[in-house]
């Protein structure tokens, strides 16, 4: 019934157009600007900027931050999913609601709350200060930043496909004599991969694109260590806007190659629902 | 708990367990806890005079007033975008299918540099609108512009779904009776569609009153006329009234909080109504 003339014909032309314009205006044209104005200067020019050695060393704590955090919100994320969906406990429905808060706390509270918690003066940051270890205006509160943000994704992406799926066959293969580890790797694996390539794909998005937590740990310390997203703000603050603009290109590129990832991986874990 | 399932009290399920939610209870719990507590100390009386101070006032109400303005147009362009995506069919809607989610993907500050390399006042257009007085970057309308942005997918996301699963024998029904388009719309279609447009709005809002890095870019930071409740946080950080930070992100952090527990029970309530 797709396409059914509603509305007349006119009235859904004029519709069409109008959505597709809004969609091309406020997203394609500034996409299309800051390409322009990344590459105004010429190819060369372009490169230099964005193989600075500033611009370099920002890619490299950028890649490593997200590193990081990947790796330790999938894994804490996949067993935080499999508690959620295959334990019971006190407080469940509590713990389900709390995976969920740091999609409801702004990127600089995010960051407020790491220094009142880890800074100087914060309850955990006296006794890692006295053993001579810095976690605010540092590389690893970086890292926790980064973490506390994407903290929800995969759990949110892994404990539907797990409620869906249901323990029957993991029981059956456990009653058979699988064992708990190959229970897992043959029978629970298989079904919930996809959900959680998609849940690693929005964490490494997010991760790489953080700003306003990491702009609240690292302080404003003159040339302290960017990563790119700090580079691309400091650069504009003194008004090295060639940089600005070719380090912008560079994330929305990689973003871009992300959100087409995203775009496949989504279609698998639909198909995969839609025939179990 | 299961007769013949896994166990879930033996040591490893216990350890993971245990590891899990300790882990939450660090990286969640604690920054949260901590910035009540801090926010708190000094007593109410502070706490009153920090929240109505005539600067945190004044960036909390314009933080509540952009993101009202932008919830206003995306309600109504996100429904439409989502109407025309899953009724019509025209040249190249798998492609803008796929770049919906576009903004989930794009860093903040990419946003932010996106804009300012359309509008800001050293392009073209930018100058042209700052001549016959529509500036927009360095304005208000420049942040409604960066949260349109940022919030672009939520009500499209939301109401996709609700539209593609609608059954049309109500609406054909109303069509054989006689009812016109927009009687069928107003009085079938909308009613079907509308828990859908709150819940995509709300989580718009609840986003849009954090959003930092993009408005940061386009806001230019002036006290009392385009300073946000997020960019007001950052600059008590940085002069060194951490208290008045605390007091608007706690401020902020309820808000969000509140609209995303109210959102959980309405839809926990709405699947129990369905039977599920």
């Amino acid at each position: 019934m797709v396409g059914k003339p509603r509305f007349g014909s006119l009235g859904r032309s004029l519709l069409i157009l109008a959505v597709v314009g809004w969609f091309a205006l406020l997203i394609l044209v500034p996409s299309l600007a800051l390409f322009r104005a990344a590459i105004s200067g010429g190819v060369g020019a372009f490169w230099r900027a964005l193989t600075s050695p500033e611009a370099l060393t920002s890619f490299q704590l950028t890649i490593g931050i997200t590193l990081i955090a990947t790796v330790v919100n999938t894994v804490m994320g996949l067993l935080l999913a499999l508690v959620l969906t295959r334990h019971r406990f006190p407080g469940q429905t509590f713990v389900d609601g709390l995976v969920d808060l740091p999609f409801a706390v702004s990127p600089i509270v995010a960051g407020l709350m790491l220094v009142v918690v880890y800074g100087p003066n914060g309850w955990l940051g006296i006794p890692l200060n006295a053993i001579g270890f810095q976690v605010v205006y540092a590389w690893p509160g970086m890292v926790l930043a980064t973490i506390f943000v994407t903290l929800p994704f995969v759990v949110r992406e892994v404990v539907p496909v797990l409620r869906e799926f249901g323990v029957d066959q993991e029981e059956v293969a456990y009653t058979l004599g699988a064992g708990r580890w190959r229970t897992f790797r043959k029978v629970t694996w298989p079904s919930i991969r996809w959900g959680l390539a998609y849940g690693v794909t929005l964490t490494v998005a997010r991760s790489l694109g953080e700003f306003g937590a990491l702009l609240v740990v690292s302080g404003n310390i003159l040339g302290r260590t960017q990563t790119t997203t700090l580079y691309v703000h400091d650069s504009i603050e003194s008004f090295n806007t060639e940089g600005a603009y070719a380090a912008s290109l560079a994330l929305a590129a990689v973003s871009f190659i992300l959100l087409i990832g995203m775009e496949s991986l989504r279609r698998r874990v639909a198909i995969r629902e839609g025939t179990e | 708990m299961s007769r013949h399932g896994i166990p879930h009290n033996s040591w490893t399920s216990l350890s993971i367990r245990t590891g899990s939610l300790l882990y939450l209870a660090v990286m969640v719990i604690l920054p949260l806890v901590a910035l009540g507590v801090q926010a708190a100390e000094p007593g109410p009386w502070a706490f009153w005079n920090e929240f109505t101070n005539p600067f945190a006032w004044h960036a909390l109400k314009l933080t509540f007033t952009t993101a009202l303005a932008m919830v206003a147009i995306n309600a109504i362009t996100g429904t439409a975008t989502a109407w025309v995506l899953v009724r019509y069919d025209f040249p190249g809607k798998g492609f803008m299918n796929a770049l919906i989610d576009l903004p989930f993907a794009v860093p903040t500050v990419v946003t932010g540099i996106m804009l300012v390399a359309l509008y800001g006042p050293t392009s073209t257009l930018g100058a042209i609108m700052g001549q016959s007085g529509f500036a927009v970057i360095y304005q208000v309308p420049g942040i409604i512009l960066a949260l349109l942005f940022v919030t672009y997918p939520f009500v499209i996301r939301s109401v996709q779904p609700v539209l593609y699963e609608m059954d049309r024998a109500e609406e054909e029904a109303a069509a054989t009776l006689g009812a016109d388009d927009w009687t069928i719309f107003w009085r079938v279609t909308l009613p079907t569609l509308w828990p859908a447009i709150v819940t995509g709005s709300a989580l718009s809002f609840s986003r849009a009153l954090g959003e930092f890095g993009s408005v940061v870019m386009v806001a230019g930071n002036r006290p009392l006329a385009t300073k946000t409740g997020p960019m007001y946080i950052f600059g008590e950080i940085e002069s060194g009234n951490r208290h008045g930070a605390m007091v608007v992100s706690v401020v902020l952090l309820t808000c969000s909080l509140g609209i995303l527990i109210v959102l959980n029970r309405l839809q926990r309530r709405g699947d129990e109504s369905h039977g599920r």
